[in-house]
């Protein structure tokens, strides 16, 4: 059973290196994506991924609520990205502009996190197909001879799977007459 | 409740791409150069030496001992040791 940021939290304070691991694979796309958001260069936005969990790794002993670690890595991530424009003397927006831009951006993608955690619980032909789908953006031919699948299928398989993530979270879609589920 | 049709969804799966592998891996080794940070910190507190070559030279010494130079690592070094 998946553990929560809370319990990984704690393990890795005390010094278990897997929790540490399981914490940098959780975040890493979130930490990335909004790493992204500020439009560096590819050199930036790894010293600002690096910088991110090395600071999140030295101060994993003053972090409050465990259970806080999500918006801690967003809060951390946007200053360590908005120090680095500064160093490099870009120009920033307006602080009201800077601020509105980069919470909705959050927001955002709080909800993509929110979506991907729900993926998780998902079979593993499910996950692969829409990620590999969505998130990777491979095409069909690249997933059809990763996964060893006619190609022909692939649209049925991740609509199929993408009504399978919609079910996990609860929601419905009026006039969804959707008959297959696996 | 949120409502999430199809095409919503779509585009939030497409918002958290991977990040490159070997970006995640190093930062997931981060205990194991965080230990060897600590032995250098401790071989400079108790040698003088050693700890004017990391004056002198801190990326090489670094190198010299199996310590990855990278900026993270050199801004930790320098602020552990309180060195120039």
């Amino acid at each position: 059973m998946e553990q929560s940021d809370a319990e990984l939290v704690a393990r890795a304070r005390a010094g278990e290196d897997e929790a540490w691991r399981e914490i940098v694979e959780r975040y890493s796309r979130y930490v990335y994506a909004i790493a992204q958001s500020f439009r560096f260069g590819r050199e930036d936005v790894e010293d600002v991924f690096q910088d991110v969990f090395a600071r999140v790794y030295e101060h994993l002993a003053t972090l409050r609520d465990d259970d806080a670690l999500r918006p801690w890595l967003a809060a951390l991530t946007r200053r360590v990205a908005i120090d680095r424009l500064r160093r490099g003397g870009r120009e920033i927006p307006s602080e009201e502009l800077e601020h509105e831009v980069v919470d909705d951006r959050i927001e955002e993608l709080d909800e993509a996190f929110a979506v991907h955690e729900a993926l998780r619980t998902l079979p593993e032909h499910c996950r692969e197909i829409l990620d590999r789908f969505f998130a990777r953006d491979e095409s069909y031919r690249d997933i059809g001879d990763a996964l060893d699948l006619p190609s022909g299928t692939i649209a049925s398989r991740i609509s199929r799977c993408l009504g399978r993530l919609r079910d996990v979270l609860g929601e419905e879609t009026p006039g969804d007459d959707r008959q297959e589920k696996r | 409740m949120t409502f999430h049709p199809e095409q919503r969804l779509a585009r939030l799966l497409r918002l958290l791409p991977p990040a490159p592998r070997g970006w995640v891996e190093a930062a997931q080794e981060l205990p194991l150069a965080r230990r060897g940070l600590d032995r250098i910190v401790a071989r400079a507190e108790a040698d003088e030496r050693f700890r004017a070559a990391l004056v002198a030279d801190l990326e090489a010494t670094l190198a010299l001992e199996g310590v990855e130079p990278d900026a993270t690592t050199l801004e930790a070094v320098r602020r552990r040791l309180a060195l120039p």
